[in-house]
């Protein structure tokens, strides 16, 4: 007897957001549907890996992953080259530098670095900022002004500074990361806010702010599952792509950071702490992450071997 | 929860007019202000002075004039067939609404291939030629009757919106928790068929209609109503219906419920 598929029917889709310009622009979202059942909708765009690039050398990044970088790490054009080399999608360039407990650089400086490397390489740029809201607010409209043209996609907004984030954006073409502590009625919230100020809804990308494997993944994974099922029904506020900074949360786990020695029984040190980034990645991926913010090359590689096998057209 | 807005009548003194000196403007301007309110779809009526041979090319006038103004569809509601027919070849935006059949043989089967034909969504009344059933069973079984002959035609059921029919509660007010109950029995028996009701019958000639309004609804979305024709331009009934939204998980809750409802 046949096996009829039971198929869930989706009223509205995902927006597709744009990042970077001609010929090498990225599409991510369009979904309509939960991620990856073809039979129910269409998923047009696979999901993406960004490499992270610091704009000075990371102090508690584990040599694991400064290996990967030997070379290039204290120079963001030559570590954002590398990265593109590696195969990502896009680079996310993090100024460090501006927070004020490290160089306290200045939005020019700032907006230099991320001109320099924007000018060096050929895939579409994510600009996060130090996490000091006010600092953001101050070096984004520098930043943004200097990457007019390349359609980038800056952040991180939050409640406090969205306004001045979202402004660069309008001026000169980018899209925004509106972040939100896992709370989906904030993160909708904050999309009204933005779109208020004119910003079009596929212009933003919504950053839950998850956390890794072991630590709370299940929540976030809930969230996120959640605020899709809103964009499949109608609700335009939460219709937004999801980013997710999976390399920062999986790098600070105890279980990437313990070595051998400490921790015999877990085994080796590398492949474990690859493995967290990978695992943590690909449960958002399933949970409907559009974009991946990355750490290690390996774990880029393996992600994207994993992405296209679900990719793969379902014969039902 | 879908709000269809009852304002385009010929019941009401101003669109009656509109209608007798072919003056588009009340109509243009409580289709705009319908859509401003809140309202999914445009119930139009002719109302009962339009002389029946009038009717379909009153009716058409009206869908036409309401899909310039707003980018709704129309609820096409006539007693004429020949007026739906028109009502539903001129609506231009999104999915007509046939508004009724009553769950009648001979009129289901008049106005179901209607409905087919259009790609139209259709108000089954839970009523026949016998009246108005006075309990929740006999509205049920009607329902089932309506929802049977949609089937037949292949109307899928998010097409079909039952009425179980509110009648005043100062002449009628055992029907109240008959309305209820036919509500949560029809969507436990015929899961993904819509509810509907006229809102404004239950406090017909009543004192604080709003108040009454207001409150029926809120209890009959608890049971599973999923759309009325109300009055959209009380603006307290469509704020407790996005409080409701939120209440009962359809619309994921914001500090700015009360505005998003309104946003299409």
């Amino acid at each position: 007897m046949a096996v009829t598929i039971a198929k869930e029917r989706w009223t509205s889709k995902v927006n597709e957001l744009v990042l970077g310009a001609e010929p090498n622009a990225i599409k991510v979202g369009g979904d309509g549907t939960l991620p990856f059942l073809f039979f129910e909708g269409d998923m047009p765009n696979r999901p993406v890996v960004a490499l992270e690039v610091c704009d000075m050398e990371p102090a508690d990044w584990p040599d694991i992953l400064k290996d990967a970088f030997a070379g290039v790490l204290g120079d963001p054009v030559a570590w954002a080259k590398k990265c593109v080399e590696y195969g990502a999608d896009l680079v996310c360039l993090r100024l460090s530098s501006a927070h004020p407990d490290n160089k306290n650089a200045s939005p020019e400086d700032c907006a230099k670095t991320a001109k320099a490397v924007a000018d060096a390489i050929n895939v579409p740029m994510i600009v996060i900022g130090c996490g000091v809201e006010e600092k953001d607010a101050e070096i984004m409209p520098a930043v943004g002004e200097a990457l007019a043209g390349k359609v980038a996609l800056l952040g991180c907004a939050t409640p406090n500074n969205y306004k001045t984030i979202t402004a660069a954006c309008m001026v000169s073409g980018h899209s925004i990361i509106a972040s939100s502590p896992l709370d989906i009625n904030l993160a909708k919230q904050l999309n009204i806010l933005i779109t208020e100020m004119g910003l079009a809804g596929n212009r933003i990308a919504i950053d839950p702010l998850v956390g890794a494997l072991g630590y709370g993944i299940e929540y976030a994974y809930s969230i996120m599952e959640r605020s899709r099922l809103g964009a499949l029904t109608g609700d335009k506020m939460l219709a937004m792509p999801v980013i997710c900074f999976v390399g920062q949360e999986a790098w600070k786990a105890k279980e990437a950071k313990a070595s051998r020695d400490e921790t015999p029984e877990w085994g080796d040190q590398a492949r474990r702490a690859i493995l967290w980034e990978v695992m943590t990645s690909t449960t958002f991926a399933q949970a409907s992450g559009a974009i991946f913010v990355m750490r290690h090359p390996d774990s880029l590689k393996q992600f994207n071997a994993h992405v296209a096998k679900m990719m793969e057209p379902v014969k039902y | 929860m879908i709000l269809i807005g009852e304002r385009i009548n010929g019941m009401f003194k101003d669109i009656r007019e509109g209608i007798l000196n072919k003056n588009p403007e009340p109509i243009r301007h409580w289709a705009k202000r319908q859509m401003e309110s809140g309202a999914h779809y445009l119930d139009v009526n002719t109302g009962p002075t339009v002389e029946a041979k009038d009717q379909p090319a009153i009716m058409e006038w009206l869908v036409n004039i309401c899909n310039e103004a707003a980018a709704l569809p129309c609820c096409v509601d006539s007693t004429n067939p020949d007026a739906i027919e028109a009502g539903c070849a001129a609506n231009k935006h999104g999915k007509v609404m046939i508004n009724s059949t009553h769950a009648d043989q001979w009129k289901m089967d008049l106005f179901l291939p209607m409905a087919a034909k259009y790609n139209a969504a259709i108000i089954g009344l839970a009523m026949n030629e016998s009246g108005v059933p006075k309990s929740a069973s006999d509205r049920a079984a009607l329902a089932m009757e309506l929802v049977v002959n949609a089937d037949a035609h292949g109307i899928p059921m998010e097409d079909l919106y039952i009425d179980p029919l509110m009648l005043p509660c100062n002449v009628a007010q055992e029907h109240g928790i008959e309305v209820l109950e036919a509500i949560r029995q029809i969507k436990a028996l015929a899961p993904g068929v819509r509810t509907t009701m006229g809102l404004s019958n239950a406090s017909q000639r009543c004192t604080n209609r709003h108040l009454i309004n207001r409150t029926f609804l809120i209890m009959s979305m608890a049971v599973g109503l999923d759309s009325a024709i109300a009055d959209v331009d009380d603006s307290e009934l469509v704020d407790a219906v996005a409080a409701a939204n939120v209440l009962l998980n359809k619309d994921i809750y914001c500090d700015s419920f009360l505005k998003t409802f309104r946003q299409r």
